[in-house]
């Protein structure tokens, strides 16, 4: 019995648990809405969603649409990790998108008509991506601009921006940038023999083990070392951090610039493995960025644990556009993971209610050197995003 | 039973996760008297009254009023019960005038038209019958706070309020408003009205209450006769044991100047005027120098141009010969030792744990951070335990306690070590027993003894007049960001402080050095006093 109350008590076995909910509640929504508009194939629906590639008739098949899942979870990663990482700061990274968008512009502008190879479009991307986030840093640290606000106005201007910049590199007969594979093949991610593991997908590149190394990164970085402990102190409590002779202002616009470039590079990680082009017509800001967002939730707002929940995201994503379109219509699977996903985001009003429930049980025990005043309890409460 | 009770609380047992914060407690206010609530912070004072306001329900007990048991289930409850409370924080709209405050909630209206002539003659009459003098055309954010206060009685009076509850209503008086409180109080006592009156200061019990009940603890300690009661009585029933009132220290034996403050002037947050103006002194080492003043007269912000966190407008800070004035928090904490007047906003990452928090001022040094820019989080746990023993820091866990979790109490301990073992030459220290129990209190004074004793210069401020009174070697007296005074401490007595702390009476112009005490008696500026907050 006391083993259990303390695993439950336990941080990270809350975070997975809380995630665990969210998913199973997603799913089971998303399967009533199944229900709701045609209970015939709903079982059928939910399931491919859930398995995705496991879906495919072919072993190859199989193979090759897994590396396509693991090819785009790679930039989700990087802007779960993104969000993450401003997070912990105390920032709330909506701008990630923009950063998103500008890393693919100066990326994909880089390789098109400079014709640089990988590297240079990689760090390119990066420094494009951590300019838009050192703006909106720049604008919260000295005239107090909330993030959110210049974060959602920069992902519209970056978007038209980058439509307009990418057109110069264009096909001539679609909306879309050139192929890098005709345009500049040295700009494309190297494979490095990944693709022989998937059926020879060409898109499965060293940007995936890239991503999760660059998780362990920041997961170091945070915990590990002076600059996170700064950075994590002024996220925590901002005043304390400047009493403690910490550039508060300077930490804002540094980790702003650094959240921004890691969504550039993810920008890269797409762009540059040739899965995809730039639509050069498009209208709305890439769904990749706020999908960031439910990922770092799911994850439990830790680095590692963004690397599972960017995977399952895109794999209901992916398994969400597999499923009969005669039964459903096709905006059905956007619909369904975007239910999963919306879902996501209340794991912290779970782990909520699971704090709550355990302090209830717990009750009587008169300690009175344990218990937090009064006005701590309710700035606790508040101060939660 | 010679009188029949106004209110009863017979039993009330409250409990919260962890803690019972009223355990079975029993609080009887007779008719017509005031009754003093004494207990330490943290000994269920607060618990008990928000039983009392329905904010909290007791999981025992009962409330009797006029001998019927009642449910009070929201404050609503307690309005209807003529139950009133003035709050140690004021709940006052700042932009309103006091009528429209005091009718706030209970205006009377003809076809949605606000009536206030009935109003006004109602308040003007309760204030002649009380002595309570207020302008009921006022803003709030121009009056004093003492008249604020008495907007705040008159609230609960043109309610028809019987029961009033007083919630610390000293803490942010000058000792002469504090006198003409006890007169109102007594005011409505020969009125017929039941005080509660929640407090720890004991010379305020002697004053004006009938009776006493003592927590502690969340536990019911007795309830006693005032008049038959010693201050040391009671001080025993609220601490447990034997408190020595008064501090001990050997005569100061000041050496070379530590701090120089020239002409020190730093801008309001609040206002387009400057909080300090102007303020000129000096702090030796081996001495104990205080800034006693009431809240809000540009303590905070003299600390912050101090330490670095806000810049000056105009001034020349010298600490230890150099010049500091343009200096980083950084660079100043080479020198200088800050406990800060907020533990929770400025002292303590409160997310972070306790030895993270014990690093706050060092972390980045070779001690604990290698040269790759590694946390060497062994030698971290080291320091943190060994600060820990030697100041008694308690805590659940340990070191890995999250300092969120500690009490008060040990929190302020914890940013006490931290910087009291740093190296420094000047400890400044704002406020550091605020909130803390008369025990711990003692254990900060000895602490700050010691540091002088050890050759530092220690900058104490405070707004406590016992701490004010026994533990520095200097007083200087800010007012509206002036000092206006420079006292011994031996010398002086708690009136003559007050005088100087209300701006009715300074000995230091403007432009003076410390060392030029000038004797002018100035105006009576005290009805210009705002509170700034």
């Amino acid at each position: 019995m006391k083993e259990k109350k303390n695993l439950i008590k336990n941080p990270s076995f809350q975070a997975i648990l809380t995630s665990l909910i969210c998913i199973v509640l997603g799913l089971f929504i998303g399967f009533i809405v199944l229900l709701l508009i045609n209970p015939a194939g709903a079982g059928e629906a939910i399931k491919t969603i859930l398995i995705n590639f496991m879906s495919r008739s072919s072993s190859i098949a199989r193979m090759k649409a897994l590396g396509n899942t693991l090819a785009k979870s790679a930039p989700l990663l990087m802007c779960a990790l993104s969000i993450c990482f401003c997070y912990k700061v105390g920032l709330f990274n909506i701008g990630a998108p923009g950063q998103y968008e500008a890393g693919a512009c100066i990326g994909l502008y880089a390789a098109l008509a400079w014709h640089c190879n990988w590297v240079v479009c990689l760090i390119l991307a990066a420094i494009a991506g951590a300019i838009v986030g050192a703006v909106s840093g720049a604008l919260k640290a000295y005239r107090n601009v909330n993030e959110v606000i210049s974060g959602i106005m920069l992902n519209w201007i970056i978007l038209y921006t980058t439509n307009m910049i990418l057109a110069k590199v264009k096909d001539p007969t679609s909306p879309y940038t050139i192929k890098l594979s005709t345009g500049n093949k040295s700009a494309l991610i190297p494979t490095a023999g990944l693709n022989t593991l998937f059926s020879n997908n060409k898109s499965v590149t060293l940007a995936i083990p890239f991503a999760i190394l660059f998780a362990i990164l920041i997961w170091v970085i945070l915990s590990k070392t002076k600059f996170g402990y700064e950075l994590r102190a002024t996220g925590f409590n901002k005043e304390a951090a400047k009493y403690a002779g910490m550039k508060e202002k300077q930490n804002i616009i540094i980790t702003l610039a650094i959240g921004g470039a890691l969504a550039g590079i993810g920008a890269a990680f797409l762009f540059l493995t040739g899965y995809q082009e730039w639509s050069t017509t498009q209208s709305s800001v890439p769904a990749m960025g706020f999908n960031g967002i439910a990922a770092t939730f799911l994850g439990g707002l830790h680095p590692i644990g963004t690397i599972f929940a960017s995977f399952f995201i895109q794999s209901i994503t992916d398994g969400g556009a597999l499923i009969n379109k005669s039964i459903y219509p096709s905006q059905i699977s956007d619909l369904i993971s975007a239910i999963i996903i919306y879902l996501c985001g209340f794991v912290l009003f779970f782990k909520f209610a699971i704090n709550n429930w355990i302090g209830k049980r717990d009750k009587g025990g008169p300690n009175v050197n344990d218990v937090p005043v009064k006005d701590d309890a309710a700035k606790a409460e508040g101060g939660d995003k | 039973m010679d009188t029949p009770y106004a209110i009863e609380m017979v039993n009330i047992t409250k409990r919260f996760p962890g803690i019972i914060a009223n355990d079975n407690i029993t609080l009887q206010l007779r008719k017509g008297e005031i009754h003093a609530l004494l207990g330490e912070n943290g000994a269920g004072k607060s618990t008990l009254m928000s039983v009392l306001f329905g904010l909290y329900q007791a999981e025992e007990g009962v409330i009797k009023k006029d001998g019927k048991e009642v449910k009070i289930n929201n404050p609503n409850d307690a309005n209807d019960l003529g139950i009133g409370m003035v709050h140690q924080h004021f709940k006052l709209v700042q932009c309103f005038t006091v009528l429209e405050n005091i009718i706030l909630g209970v205006e009377s209206t003809k076809n949605g038209v606000l009536q206030m002539e009935e109003a006004r003659k109602k308040v003007k009459a309760l204030s002649e019958k009380y002595g309570l003098q207020v302008d009921p055309d006022a803003k709030i954010e121009d009056i004093t706070v003492g008249m604020q206060q008495r907007t705040e009685i008159l609230k609960m009076l043109f309610r028809d309020n019987e029961i009033l509850i007083f919630d610390e209503p000293t803490a942010v008086l000058t000792p002469q408003e504090i006198e003409e409180l006890m007169q109102i109080m007594r005011n409505l006592r020969a009125e017929g009205k039941s005080i509660l009156f929640i407090t720890h200061k004991l010379n305020e019990i002697k004053a004006v209450a009938d009776r006493v009940t003592v927590l502690r603890r969340g536990k019911y300690i007795g309830t006693v006769d005032v008049a038959t009661t010693s201050k040391e009585e009671m001080s025993r029933m609220m601490v447990g044991r034997d408190v020595n009132m008064v501090v001990d220290k050997a005569p100061a034996h000041p050496g070379k100047t530590i701090l120089k403050v020239e002409n020190m002037t730093v801008a309001s947050k609040m206002h387009a005027n400057n909080a300090v103006k102007n303020v000129s002194f000096e702090v030796h080492e081996g001495e104990i120098v205080c800034i006693a003043g009431i809240d809000g007269n540009g303590q905070t912000e003299f600390v912050y141009g101090l330490t670095g966190m806000e810049p000056l407008v105009d001034g020349k800070i010298t600490l230890c010969d150099e010049d500091i004035t343009r200096w980083s928090i950084r660079q100043r904490s080479k020198l200088l030792s800050h406990i800060p007047e907020d533990r929770h906003k400025h002292g303590l990452v409160l997310d972070y744990p306790l030895e993270y928090n014990m690093v706050l001022q060092r972390y980045y040094q070779p001690e604990f951070t290698s040269k790759a820019g590694f946390l060497k989080r062994p030698e971290i746990r080291a320091y943190s335990e060994r600060l820990e023993a030697e100041h008694d820091v308690r805590s659940g866990q340990g070191s890995i306690t999250i300092a969120r979790a500690m009490s008060g109490g040990n929190q302020q301990k914890a940013i006490i070590a931290r910087e009291i073992d740093k190296d420094h030459k000047l400890l400044v220290a704002v406020q550091p027993t605020r909130g803390l129990d008369v025990g711990a209190i003692e254990g900060v004074h000895r602490n700050l003894i010691k540091e002088r004793d050890n050759g530092r210069a220690v900058l104490l401020i405070s707004l406590e007049l016992e701490e004010v009174m026994n533990v520095p070697d200097r007083i200087l007296v800010m007012y509206e960001g002036e000092i206006v005074g420079e006292l011994d401490p031996k010398k002086t007595t708690v009136e003559e402080l007050g005088l100087y702390m209300a701006g009715a009476k300074r000995n230091v112009t403007v432009n003076a050095n410390t060392s030029e005490i000038e004797h002018s008696e100035v105006v009576d500026t005290a009805a210009g006093r705002k509170e700034e907050k």
